[in-house]
């Protein structure tokens, strides 16, 4: 079997488990490649079926104008249920405060939202669109991750995980983040979208929009990021390799408008993906924290 | 491309985390800004260089706590293959972390100290290779600058490991004389070592035969775990078994018996999704649909007519204890065997083996790292083959119901 075969089928027989396993599951969906690549194989693990669970979307309200259009889209056409979960919701319930300043984020405040979602639902299983490659604290979280009432991650008490059997059992109140492509890396990733010829959002491709430059990196110049007068416009050609909130996902420059050329780019580039995400460049063990705290 | 997925054994102290950080260093699977935090850590050699055994350093909760948490995997791609590492550092906690790494991998590189040779670890790693049924062993001795790429220090190596994994059920071992720290033998052939003539490591990796002469004689089988059922209007009738092909292979037309129940059906059609197969191969996850209805959930599983696995309420294991409070024989545990599950009670300790010295003794204590032999009597009938033949459907895992843990492995061998 090709590589690209056994990471499909694996991924698969883990979407199924999660299935036959769980009551209430669901799939967090972030508009991103990595969840589209999970919807892609929902399909592939349950059609002509319909999915055994909703999408979950968790909008911090600071999303890609782009990835909301290509999310409403995505739905239509599965005719699958989805759930939506404001930040903005938490926040006007007083549950979370607003950061300020020019560096505020959403990113924080949105495992909060996350986890009401999740209590409010009663979801006892969330899949996920992680992989072990993108950072050193989710290179040791299992494919079946539980999580605690609370919704933290403990490193140091999880399940040993064997062959593929997963151990998805639970008491009430916890629940199970679930990676079915774990062992998939970034180029992996991209490999299969174009094999299967799976359709993004196009922020992911070249195109011509109004940056400004925060901490090093190129962000788009978006109203969220509180723009001002020392703060330089540029109207340069960018893409996205990651596509999460615009306060906290930077664009390289790039010309690659083809899948091919995106490949060819990635594998030339000699910066890791993550390396675009200003969440993760607060300090060396910022994931783990977060995770820690409940985060995807 | 294919994929080999491999363990890595060894502590610290021989120099795993360099090995395997050299390997991802010199493949150039280590990224500018992991580069640049590596950089900001500040960790250097004696003699400069940066030390690549941070590449495989653990989260801040290990560095706080001085603990390890089992397992790491480490990905990297070159040309010729991609590769999946597991990496299960730590010392006291050893057995467990490897018994879990090595569930999943094809390989197992063991890695031996030029300067101690074989010793009692070398042994501890190398039964646990054969008691998981990794069919390829790949002997790394490493710190060959330190014995001045002596030839007799790493034949006399050689010599004794045949010694030691003589009684063991290994397939194919390789050597490989390295120096991780200087980079010899690991992505090209070293100019230090002129006397030894095989490849380096990186092309053994990219080169080696995955072992399937397993996999070709492995009987089919197929655990259902899911029914897909859409119960519409157009698709009132349709009933397709989702579930992934765990040894041989099926083909429409062939003869099928669902276990336990014991009816049989032939094949109608397999698809995926939308297209249609004429055949799952062994690994693919497929929807299966039957000529007849009989019926069949999650848990069952379909083998050809003329080739059934052992179905039985009684069974020995090969048993890994993997949680802090040992066994306890008046529980019933429950047993997952892919998407079955059922509750199991201890029916006769056989042995428990002394992982260092390999014998075997009587005993009622089962702690953590404890591996012995057990017979157990499960509550439903299971449809299980011997481990060594067929680790996916002669693997199981022990959950304690009062705290949902998994507190062992077992290596299903044989019924009574």
């Amino acid at each position: 079997m090709d590589y690209l075969d056994q990471l499909e089928a694996e991924a698969i027989y883990i979407l199924r488990e999660v299935a036959g396993q769980f009551e209430k599951p669901a799939l967090l969906f972030s508009g991103g490649k990595d969840s589209i690549t999970l919807v892609h194989l929902a399909e592939k693990a349950f059609r002509p079926g319909k999915f055994p669970f909703p999408l979950v979307h968790i909008d911090t309200g600071h999303n890609f104008p782009e990835t909301i259009a290509f999310r409403d889209e995505l739905i239509a056409k599965l005719g699958e249920e989805l759930i939506v979960g404001y930040v903005q919701d938490s926040i006007d319930a007083g549950k979370v405060i607003e950061q300020k300043g020019k560096n505020a984020s959403r990113n924080a405040l949105q495992t909060v939202t996350l986890l009401d979602t999740i209590a409010a639902h009663g979801f006892d299983a969330c899949i996920g669109g992680a992989r072990r490659d993108e950072e050193k604290a989710r290179a040791k979280e299992r494919i079946f991750s539980v999580r605690d009432e609370f919704g933290q991650w403990d490193p140091k008490r999880q399940r040993p995980e064997l062959w593929s059997v997963y151990n998805g059992r639970i008491h009430k109140g916890e629940n199970v983040r679930v990676f079915p492509i774990s062992n998939w890396t970034e180029l992996d990733v991209w490999n299969y979208i174009r094999r299967e010829n799976i359709k993004l959002p196009s922020i992911y491709f070249s195109h011509e929009r109004d940056v400004i430059t925060r901490n090093g990196q190129l962000m788009a110049a978006a109203v969220h990021l509180n723009i001002d007068h020392e703060d330089v416009v540029e109207y340069r050609k960018v893409r996205f390799r990651t596509v999460g909130d615009m306060t906290c996902t930077a664009a390289v420059l790039s010309d690659a408008y083809h899948i091919d050329d995106i490949i060819d780019e990635i594998r030339l580039s000699k910066i890791s993906e993550r390396g675009a995400r200003m969440d993760d460049k607060v300090s060396e063990a910022a994931m783990e924290d977060r995770k820690k705290g409940g985060y995807f | 491309m294919d994929l080999l997925k491999f363990i890595t054994a060894g502590s610290v102290d021989d120099g795993k985390s360099t090995l395997i950080g050299r390997l991802l260093y010199d493949t150039d699977s280590v990224l500018d800004d992991q580069l640049e935090a590596i950089q900001r850590a500040n960790r250097k050699n004696n003699d400069g260089t940066i030390d690549l055994a941070i590449l495989t350093d653990g989260l801040k909760a290990e560095r706080e706590q001085g603990i390890t948490i089992d397992v790491a995997y480490k990905y990297f791609q070159t040309e010729k293959r991609k590769f999946i590492i597991a990496d299960a550092p730590g010392h006291i906690q050893y057995t467990r972390n490897m018994v879990t790494g090595a569930s999943n991998a094809d390989l197992a590189i063991i890695l031996i100290d030029a300067r101690k040779g074989v010793i009692e670890q070398t042994r501890r790693h190398s039964f646990l290779v054969s008691l998981l049924a990794i069919p390829n062993v790949l002997v790394c001795v490493n710190k060959m600058d330190m014995v001045d790429y002596d030839k007799a220090v790493f034949d006399k190596i050689k010599t004794d490991y045949e010694l030691l994994t003589g009684n063991l059920n290994i397939g194919q071992i390789d050597y490989i004389p390295v120096s991780a720290l200087k980079g010899d033998n690991i992505v090209v052939q070293s100019p230090n070592i002129p006397w030894y003539d095989g490849q380096s490591l990186l092309g053994f990796l990219e080169t080696v035969t995955i072992n399937h002469h397993l996999t070709d004689k492995q009987q089919a089988r197929f655990p259902v775990q899911w029914v897909i059922r859409p119960q519409t209007a157009e698709l009132h009738d349709y009933r397709g078994y989702a579930g992934r092909v765990i040894g041989g292979s099926f083909k429409v037309g062939d003869r099928v018996v669902a276990l336990p129940s014991g009816f049989s059906s032939s094949i109608k059609k397999i698809e995926l999704s939308s297209e249609e197969l004429s055949v799952a191969e062994n690994g693919a996850s497929v929807t299966i649909h039957l000529a007849e209805d009989i019926d069949i959930s999650r848990g069952d599983m379909l083998v050809k007519e003329d080739e059934q696995p052992e179905v039985s309420q009684l069974f020995e294991a090969d048993i890994c204890w993997m949680d802090t409070k040992p066994l306890d024989f008046s529980h019933m545990y429950l047993l997952q065997h892919h998407g079955k599950t059922t509750k199991v009670k201890v029916q006769d300790v056989i042995y428990r083996i002394n992982v260092d010295t390999l014998e075997k003794a009587s005993s009622d204590h089962f702690g953590l790292n404890d591996i012995g032999q057990i017979q157990f009597k499960s509550a439903d009938s299971l449809a299980f083959d011997n481990y060594a033949s067929n680790k996916a459907n002669g693997g199981a895992i022990l959950i304690d119901s009062r705290n949902n843990l998994t507190v062992a492995a077992l290596m299903i061998t044989k019924s009574e």
